[in-house]
């Protein structure tokens, strides 16, 4: 099964190693860096690592990250609305990746390219666009007035509701899409081969499609759960003052405080508050396997 | 319907089944019963029909017409997860995300079986197929013998009063075929349950079958023992879908007591073959003999049958050899015999031979 691989010039492999170090290995180095330096007044606005033969190195930035108790909220608070927003989009975009992929193979490529349009325009002009929706004297508002259904606007723009909201709408095709991948892949003849055991449709759905469709439901979820737990244009926008998310602090100490330090640090803790469970997930499913070979060896 | 004594296991009565946007039928008004405890098999070359015709026995295709009787009660409209019936897939169809045990207890569980009942099913039924070091496994890490032995285990485990088969043996290489057909053959003998096999493979469908269907654009053709098929087909595609056989077009000349006297095309002399039922003078039909039915014979030797011809070419099988002959008007027939005796005279390629059958050994095929 295996094919010979085709020999790449030695340059042309070194590519992606290339751009993994010149755009994430050498941010993170220098954001590692600011962290554990103290801020000052001046350009650039926080201490060398090294000076004088001596290592200027100031723990006190992390320290702050668990003393002062707005970060830890802030944190919470993303993670929990994160949380939330990728758990409506993966109930919505459950059903349209199944629609999709159960579609016939010709509107296929249709519907996949609608999913998608959305991309074609800014994003920023999309969630403008939601704002003058939302608003007392938007859209939806207008709509529901026109209709009776109330008799004053609603407050929906400057709330939480809003940023779940813009959230589900603008992270949407990310869980589509691996969605879409895995439900496509799967054989129907299994689907046969349960209703022939005895499952109804939903209990094949159940007992089959869904477990299959793990590997999926799983991509897209971290696909939308990490950029939303760090998101800052959706809360920045759509969400009011109360909305305290990691990412809107983050920009509040980069540029009004100007204390890059305690940015960097932020920046560090939800690094690792995101990738260690991604890596614990990945150990998790390495050992499944070895388990799976060990019990494949008499 | 009254489900009288006599009345058969399964009964498809008058099935018909057109695939949108296609014209012609898939299923064409089929009817056929199979016996309770019958190894049946459903026999012809894709797109005959027959995985169609199994499809709506397993309940995942609806006829547009007809109906589905087993054991006669009318199932036609009936979805397949509350058919008293399972089935082996073509591909196995297994779970990839369970283990070997959780594929075979799938069914047990959907019907709630409790837990330490369904241990012990699952343990007799991968015991049955010699999979009881295996269970633990998944599908990807078995072989593909491993693989249709657990399909199998899976679509016995409810106890299916009819068990269908799609191609069972289809992926297997040709020794390991050999072996699972007379595993299955034994199986089904013990187990007593009524089989419907869908296969390409004639040489699987004579092995196997109590007696079998050949099917051609979603028509029954013939229906019979395997034996009874091969030695008297009654159209030209049976004869020549089951097995080799060499088909003379002739014309009547006569018909006494199941003979019939023909005139062959293109030949002197007069031929006699089989005829159950009897034919006018004039009639067209085609006379059909099987290859190892002919004999070589001397020039002077009195035979119902008799065709001079020229050896084209020798197969040489070991046990037995296959002579391709060229007749008068450059058509050719098929000889085959056997090897009984060492080192015995071969004709050569080129040579001249007297060939010669029985009238017993031939049969009319007017269609």
């Amino acid at each position: 099964m295996s094919q010979p691989r085709a020999k790449l010039p030695p340059l042309a492999s070194l590519t992606p190693y290339l751009w993994l170090l010149l755009f994430f290995a050498a941010p993170l180095g220098i954001v590692l860096k600011i962290s554990v330096a103290s801020p000052v007044m001046g350009q650039p606005p926080y201490t060398p690592l090294y000076e004088a033969g001596q290592w200027l190195i100031n723990w006190d930035n992390y320290r702050l990250l668990f003393d002062d108790g707005l970060y830890i909220a802030a944190l919470l608070n993303s993670l929990k609305i994160a949380a939330i927003s990728t758990f409506v989009t993966l109930l919505i975009g459950y059903p349209m990746a199944y629609a999709i992929a159960r579609a016939k193979e010709s509107h296929r490529s249709i519907l996949m390219m609608l999913v998608i349009l959305p991309f074609w325009t800014s994003f920023l002009i999309r969630v403008y666009a939601w704002m003058s929706i939302l608003s007392t004297t938007g859209l939806l508002n207008n709509f529901l007035l026109w209709l009776g259904v109330i008799d004053q606007p609603l407050e929906i723009l400057y709330t939480t509701f809003a940023i779940h909201l813009g959230i589900v709408y603008s992270y949407l095709p990310f869980m589509v899409l691996p969605l879409v991948a895995t439900l496509s892949r799967m054989d129907l003849t299994l689907l046969e081969a349960a209703a022939d055991l005895g499952a109804k449709p939903w209990q094949g759905f159940l007992r089959v499609t869904l477990p299959l469709s793990l590997p999926g439901i799983l991509a897209g979820c971290l696909l939308v759960f990490i950029p939303a737990t760090g998101e800052f244009v959706i809360p920045d926008l759509l969400g009011g003052p109360e909305a305290l998310m990691i990412g809107k602090v983050m920009w509040t100490e980069f540029f009004s405080n100007r204390d890059w330090p305690v940015a960097s640090a932020l920046t560090v803790a939800l690094l690792i508050l995101l990738v260690g469970p991604m890596i614990a997930l990945q150990s998790l499913r390495k050992r499944e396997a070895a388990a799976d070979a060990k019990a494949a060896t008499p | 319907m009254s489900p009288a004594a006599a009345s058969p296991f399964l009964r498809i009565e008058n099935v018909t089944k057109r695939y949108e946007g296609t014209d012609a039928p898939a299923v064409a008004n089929v009817s056929l019963d199979v016996g309770r405890g019958e190894f049946f098999s459903l026999l012809g070359a894709s797109g005959s029909g027959k995985s169609t015709l199994l499809r709506i026995l397993a309940g995942f295709e609806t006829p547009d017409s007809g109906h589905v009787f087993i054991d006669g009660r009318d199932v036609t409209d009936l979805p397949p997860y509350e058919r008293p019936v399972n089935m082996m897939f073509q591909s196995y169809a297994l779970f990839p995300h369970m283990s070997v045990a959780d594929n075979v207890g799938f069914g047990l569980k959907q019907d709630g079986m409790p837990k330490a009942q369904r241990t012990k099913r699952i343990e007799d039924l991968l015991d049955m197929v010699h999979l009881g070091s295996k269970a633990k496994r998944k599908p990807h890490q078995l072989s593909g013998g491993e693989r249709q032995r657990v399909a199998l285990a899976r679509a016995l485990a409810k106890h299916p009063k009819l068990l269908l088969l799609d191609e069972p043996l289809g992926a297997l290489d040709r020794k390991l075929r050999e072996s699972t057909q007379f595993e299955l053959k034994a199986l089904q003998a013990r187990l007593g349950i009524t089989f419907v096999m869908v296969t390409h493979d004639q040489d699987e469908a004579m092995t196997l079958s109590s007696r079998l269907a050949v099917m051609d654009h979603g028509r029954v053709l013939q229906i019979g023992a395997p034996n009874e098929v091969y030695e008297s087909p009654t159209s030209r595609h049976v004869a020549e879908f089951l097995g080799a056989a060499n088909l003379l077009d002739a014309a009547v000349t006569g018909w006494a007591s199941g003979i019939a006297t023909l005139a062959c095309d293109g030949f002197d002399g007069s031929f006699k073959a089989t005829a159950p039922s009897p034919l006018s003078a004039g009639t067209r039909v085609a006379i059909a003999v099987r290859p190892e039915k002919i004999r070589l014979c001397g020039a002077a030797d009195d035979a119902d049958n008799k065709l001079h011809g020229q050896v084209k070419d020798v197969a040489y099988i070991g046990d037995v050899s296959t002579y391709n002959m060229w007749l008068a008007g450059a058509r050719s027939l098929r000889v085959q015999t056997t090897n009984s005796k060492r080192g015995g005279a071969m004709p050569a390629s080129g040579e001249e031979l007297w060939l010669s059958w029985d009238a017993a050994d031939a049969v009319v095929i007017s269609e």
